[in-house]
């Protein structure tokens, strides 16, 4: 019985070998489209390997990053993803301590208010949060996480605020009594005890802003300021013949820090997606 | 004490992000359910019509279609990827040999944002029919509608698979032990046991499914367009296209109030879950 285990096992390998194969398959042909001179990239060609002819080396990728001046895209998400997500768990842990510990009215109705937020689609405030950046000068990549805050408020206040309750009350009121501000007590004593669930936060945070397109799109000025999937979008979307060499090469740069990213700290991408689903 | 020390400090604590709150979300909510009762093309020309936004929705035929193709996308591709994140997460919880290999390479995809994802499908699957002699993605509905589900599939399939896996992982070992001791086989202690277990992860997982099967925006943009004319948009692109691709005084207000009955079908899907969600908790 022991080896029948064993062999259904191999096969279940085998399976799952070949499973993991077809996963990887798409982003392997875009690589390797990438490489290809622009002109045999076509329908009809998608599936043929670069060969001697078509091989084109690494100029799409020179020509992605001259051409459509990728790298100061990257640098606009870079900078929106990181200012945002800071911004984001330093204001909302420290809301969410607020909430739990003063458990006001007012503290409740805002707590009610942020998970209310997490299930209204993005569609329904589209056009007057669009309006409302650009009336109050929110709409460059330099304050946009502002906005970010905003809206990202829900889910962080609401991962925050479960993991505050179960902190007993008393290590922060021993901080206080030997003479801690409020200050003080939240950046010594809280922050390290909260360290799990901001990682967790940050992840999540992060793994939305930094592909987020429609809110981008909407606020900022697309011809001064692009991210990496309005810069994708835009140079796809317009008319004419679209470089698809270039195309491919920008793909990949925005794939491989994401692919290196999550390899050297997936053990937290996946503990905070589940800590993100169980408390979601 | 604590309490009441910090709430003087609310100022520091709770303003700034209540006030990005405001902006960012409170007022635009409450301005944008004024707006879907007034015709308008820029905010500083606004003209109160009451339900007649409402009731030009239903003359938009384009509006139906997309809510009955996003109804069905949103039940099929939540079917599939749970019955597919399930069944993986299964086999990867026995000690199957590259485990972790095989759950890394399943949860990548999630890291890839929407219009990327949509690229990418498109340059593969156009590929595809084109070599089977089919009508590619944006010459044919049908095809882009089973092409979304693809995407979305292989997309989510590794984050459901990641959440059933710690299910799975959370049922107590001494009651499948239990149950074979008792005489139980594989196939009753998934059935009898595994799956009442972890039947919280799947309340979680079908509610995220659907929730994003209907919210799915990014890809639909990418992948198909919308097109052919207009018949593979879901809800959501309707609502972008109805904004800011047409001409004309009314489209704005329709299209805002679209986003209303939008919003609403979203929270009575969430209330649903809340209902089912706690209604089990009482059961256990």
């Amino acid at each position: 019985m022991i080896q029948k285990t064993k062999r259904n096992y191999t096969i279940l390998t085998v399976v799952f070998t070949f499973l993991c194969i077809v996963w990887v398959y798409p982003i392997v042909t875009i690589l390797l489209n990438s490489l290809k001179d622009t002109k045999s990239i076509t329908t009809r060609d998608v599936f043929n390997l670069p060969n001697s002819k078509t091989f084109a080396g690494i100029s799409n990728y020179v020509e992605s990053i001259t051409g459509m001046n990728f790298l100061r895209s990257f640098f606009f998400s870079l900078l929106i993803s990181l200012t945002s997500v800071a911004l984001i768990l330093l204001c909302c842990s420290m809301a969410a301590w607020y909430v739990v510990r003063v458990n006001s009215l007012i503290a409740k109705i805002f707590y009610y208010l942020c998970i209310f937020s997490m299930v209204v689609p993005f569609q329904m405030v589209m056009f007057t949060l669009a309006t409302t950046a650009d009336r109050i000068k929110l709409n460059t990549p330099y304050n946009i996480c502002v906005i970010y805050l905003g809206f990202g408020a829900g889910l962080a206040v609401f991962m925050f605020t479960g993991f505050v309750k179960s902190i007993p009350l008393e290590i922060e009121e021993a901080a206080m009594i030997d003479g801690c501000s409020p200050i003080q007590t939240y950046f010594k004593v809280l922050v390290p005890i909260l360290k799990p669930t901001i990682i967790s936060t940050a992840i999540l945070e992060t793994m939305w802003v930094w592909n987020d397109y429609l809110l981008p799109t909407l606020v900022l000025d697309i011809k001064k300021y692009r991210t990496i999937p309005m810069a994708i979008q835009y140079f796809r979307g317009s008319y004419g013949t679209v470089n698809m060499g270039a195309m491919m090469a920008s793909i990949m740069i925005d794939i491989i820090p994401i692919i290196i990213m999550y390899l050297v700290c997936q053990k937290y991408i996946i503990e905070g997606v589940i800590a993100g689903a169980v408390k979601g | 004490m604590v309490g009441k020390t910090i709430k003087k400090y609310w100022p520091i604590f709770l303003l700034p992000t209540a006030a990005a709150f405001c902006i960012g979300f409170l007022w635009p909510f409450v301005w944008g359910i004024y707006l879907s009762f007034c015709q308008f093309t820029t905010v500083s020309k606004v003209t109160f019509v009451g339900f007649s936004n409402y009731a030009k929705i239903m003359l938009d035929n384009t509006f139906s279609h997309a809510f009955w193709l996003t109804v069905l996308f949103a039940i099929l591709s939540s079917v599939i990827i749970n019955v597919m994140a399930f069944l993986i997460a299964l086999a990867l919880t026995k000690k199957i040999k590259g485990t972790n290999v095989f759950r890394t390479i399943f949860f990548m995809p999630n890291l890839i944002g929407g219009i990327v994802l949509g690229y990418i499908w498109q340059t593969l699957l156009n590929g595809i029919l084109m070599s089977l002699g089919q009508p590619l993605l944006a010459l044919s509905a049908t095809n882009g509608f089973w092409g979304m589900i693809i995407l979305l599939s292989w997309q989510q399939i590794g984050y459901m698979m990641i959440i059933y896996i710690a299910g799975l992982n959370n049922v107590p070992g001494d009651l499948i032990e239990a149950a074979q001791v008792d005489g139980a086989n594989s196939w009753q202690t998934l059935f009898r046991i595994k799956i009442p277990m972890i039947m919280p992860s799947v309340t979680i997982c079908t509610f995220l499914t659907l929730t994003n099967g209907f919210k799915m925006f990014d890809q639909n943009l990418s992948l198909t367009g919308g097109d052919p004319q207009k018949a593979s948009q879901l809800l959501a692109l309707n609502i972008y296209d109805t904004f800011y691709a047409r001409s004309g005084p009314q489209w704005k207000g329709i299209g805002q109030a679209k986003a209303v009955v939008f919003f609403l079908i979203v929270v009575v899907i969430a209330l649903a879950q809340l209902r089912l969600t706690t209604s089990k908790e009482v059961q256990q």
